[in-house]
């Protein structure tokens, strides 16, 4: 008799608590920080605007009106018209269709290679360990951008010229296809491998020796199983807070290689590009410059202020503080 | 140490290696030679075979390579093949002062600005000061240099007039091969570059001295520097201070490298004549000597740099061993 009681109260015990996991935690942390939630939004507002740019944008991107160059806003440009006369507005929001693409892709890009090389490091035995990691350190002392520079114009005169054989024939043809950004960034993200692979592998070097992968060990799990179904999602948190503090830098760093001529091809609008043809009407034309520069500033400050958000949330010291 | 030291540069020596080699053949793989050019600039056939053979474009790549790495270890980087009366070395003896003197300025405001400020947010914890500096770093980080060069350049050259609006303010002969005369001229040139480059990295070095101080001030040791009645003062400076540096030194690595690149941008924005500009129309005009000169020259200033942090490392941090 006995027995069934307490059966039932416990029962009545387990309904009443609701399970509380740390993505929970953090999620709910997260939305308690209000600049954090409105750059979030913000950013999803990007990406609506990016994905349905063709329909929101009063002109194309690439059909000027030399007529029209140099107008002032007013009723007919809403921000204005750059030196070829074509509408800055629209330009600006097509502009972000390359920013958003090259931090997510960039992001993606450092994740996979990073993460998986940081796991399997972290796992290996020490002597793998250390040889994997002397290779990053050496990675590290070299000028990385300076390839990137490099890899972007070739790959530039390689679609130029069509010299090259048919793998590089193919590549050249997907990043045609999307406006000439593929290789940039796959370049720009792996700009970042680095600190993803230390990062990870810092984790799950401090995970592996804990008692529930022991367990897991103990009952039979094979290595690769343990890697992702046990390592993995316990060490992906600290690697998507670093890695969304690196999509700013990403962005800017595309913006930057734009604004020296190196990113992606005219006439497609990338914020960079306008920045520099707009420069050079400073003087005379502050309007040129507006437009891509308070986009790209505040697209960078809301990935800026997200990131920040969920390393808080993340992180129970810094929390309440 | 000095075994530590000596070990660092000579690891530093395959990683040089290694960068010239990928260079030297993503540059030679490349399309388009230094001497295609188009139009009515186009050369005839017969004097771009004689271009190439003075230049030894046509021998085999890995003769070509020697050649150069024998070249780089007596001290001559090569002529460069598109200011054809001049040599790498005399370009690089030109521009690289320049660039240099705006590297250290920009790294002199971002350490100058970033590490005063984190400390005051830090010290003034969740009080509107440490709001106002914790927005301001965020702000500073968020402002490429491609949006606060042209609005510097706009509100204090062309609106107030304060500042030139490019060029630089120095001229060779430089003290010591690269400081510059500290005069007006120079200084009234120097502040906007400058400061283009070096407000984001301060903004980086301000919140990571904040965070970094947060920790240390709870730790134990200072709550026994206070039990002991020292002065809030000699606290902060004598204990908390140099072992709250230790991560915003880890970072002075990295950002070395990027105020190396930063250079870049803030060069072409503000006309300077320094060595960003040849690098980046270096690899345009496919320059072959003047691309592996400039990049062995960045590689070898990120190697010593790295260098340097790891020796600051140590002394901040007598823990961290040399094995």
């Amino acid at each position: 008799m006995s027995t069934v009681k307490t059966t039932t109260a416990n029962n009545l015990q387990f309904a009443a608590r609701k399970e509380r996991s740390p993505w929970g935690d953090a999620w709910r942390a997260l939305l308690k920080n209000r600049l954090a939630v409105a750059s979030g939004i913000f950013i999803i507002l990007l990406i609506f605007v990016a994905v349905f740019a063709k329909y929101i944008a009063p002109y194309p991107y690439d059909k000027g009106n030399l007529l029209d160059n140099y107008a002032l806003p007013g009723p007919k440009y809403l921000l204005g018209a750059d030196f070829l006369g074509r509408d800055i507005l629209s330009r600006t929001i097509y502009g972000t269709q390359v920013s958003l693409a090259v931090g997510f892709v960039g992001a993606f890009v450092s994740l996979l290679v990073g993460m998986t090389y940081g796991l399997i490091s972290g796992y290996s035995s020490t002597r793998v360990d250390n040889l994997m990691m002397r290779f990053v350190d050496f990675l590290y002392a070299m000028p990385i951008l300076i390839f990137v520079i490099l890899l972007q114009v070739y790959f530039k005169a390689v679609a130029r010229t069509g010299a090259g054989g048919p793998f590089l024939h193919t590549l050249v043809a997907i990043d045609n296809k999307m406006g000439g950004m593929f290789f940039i960034f796959i370049a720009i993200g792996l700009l970042n491998w680095l600190g993803m692979a230390r990062i990870m592998r810092g984790q799950v070097l401090s995970l592996k020796r804990k008692e529930f992968i022991e367990a897991a060990r103990s009952i039979g799990a094979s290595d690769l199983r343990i890697i992702f179904r046990h390592l993995f999602p316990n060490a992906l948190g600290p690697c998507i807070v670093a890695e969304t503090l690196a999509i700013p830098g990403y962005i800017s760093t595309e913006a930057f290689l734009s604004f020296l001529g190196l990113g992606v091809n005219a006439p497609r609008p990338s914020w960079g590009i306008m920045i520099s043809e707009g420069y050079v009407g400073l003087r005379s034309y502050p309007h040129l410059l507006l437009a891509p520069a308070v986009a790209l500033t505040l697209t960078i400050l809301a990935f800026n202020f997200l990131g920040d958000g969920l390393r808080d949330a993340f992180d129970p010291r810094l929390r309440g503080q | 140490m000095t075994k530590y030291i000596i070990r660092r540069l000579l690891w530093g020596i395959p990683v040089l290696f290694f960068v010239i080699l990928v260079v030297f053949i993503l540059v030679r793989i490349m399309p388009g030679g230094p001497f295609d050019f188009a139009g009515d600039k186009s050369l005839p056939p017969s004097v771009v075979k004689n271009l190439e053979a003075k230049y030894h474009l046509n021998d085999p790549i890995w003769k070509q390579f020697v050649d150069y790495l024998w070249g780089v270890l007596r001290g001559d980087l090569g002529p460069s093949f598109r200011y054809r009366n001049r040599t790498v070395n005399e370009i690089i003896a030109q521009g690289l002062p320049v660039s240099a003197q705006l590297g250290m300025l920009a790294m002199l405001i971002a350490i100058g600005i970033g590490i005063p400020l984190g400390i005051i947010a830090a010290l003034r914890q969740n009080t509107i000061v440490d709001y106002l500096a914790t927005f301001f770093a965020i702000v500073g980080v968020s402002i490429p240099a491609i949006v606060m060069g042209p609005l510097l350049i706009w509100i204090f050259a062309l609106k107030l007039q304060w500042f030139p609006v490019s060029r630089w303010g120095a001229e060779p002969p430089y003290f010591l091969g690269f400081l510059p005369k500290p005069d007006l001229n120079f200084w009234r040139h120097a502040i906007l570059p400058a400061f283009t480059l070096g407000t984001g990295l301060s903004a980086s070095i301000a919140r990571l001295t904040r965070a970094s101080l947060l920790q240390v001030i709870r730790e134990d040791y200072i709550r026994t520097a206070r039990a002991k009645g020292l002065a809030e003062r000699l606290v902060i400076f004598r204990h908390a201070l140099k072992n709250s540096m230790i991560p915003v030194v880890t970072i002075l690595g990295p950002m070395f490298a990027a105020v190396l690149t930063g250079t870049f941008v803030v060069e072409q924005i503000f006309a300077i004549p320094g060595l960003g500009k040849h690098f980046v129309t270096s690899i345009g005009n496919r320059d072959y000597p003047i691309i592996l000169g400039t990049t062995l020259l960045y590689g070898v200033a990120i190697v010593i740099a790295n260098l340097l942090v790891d020796i600051v490392y140590a002394w901040l941090d007598p823990r961290i061993r040399f094995d």
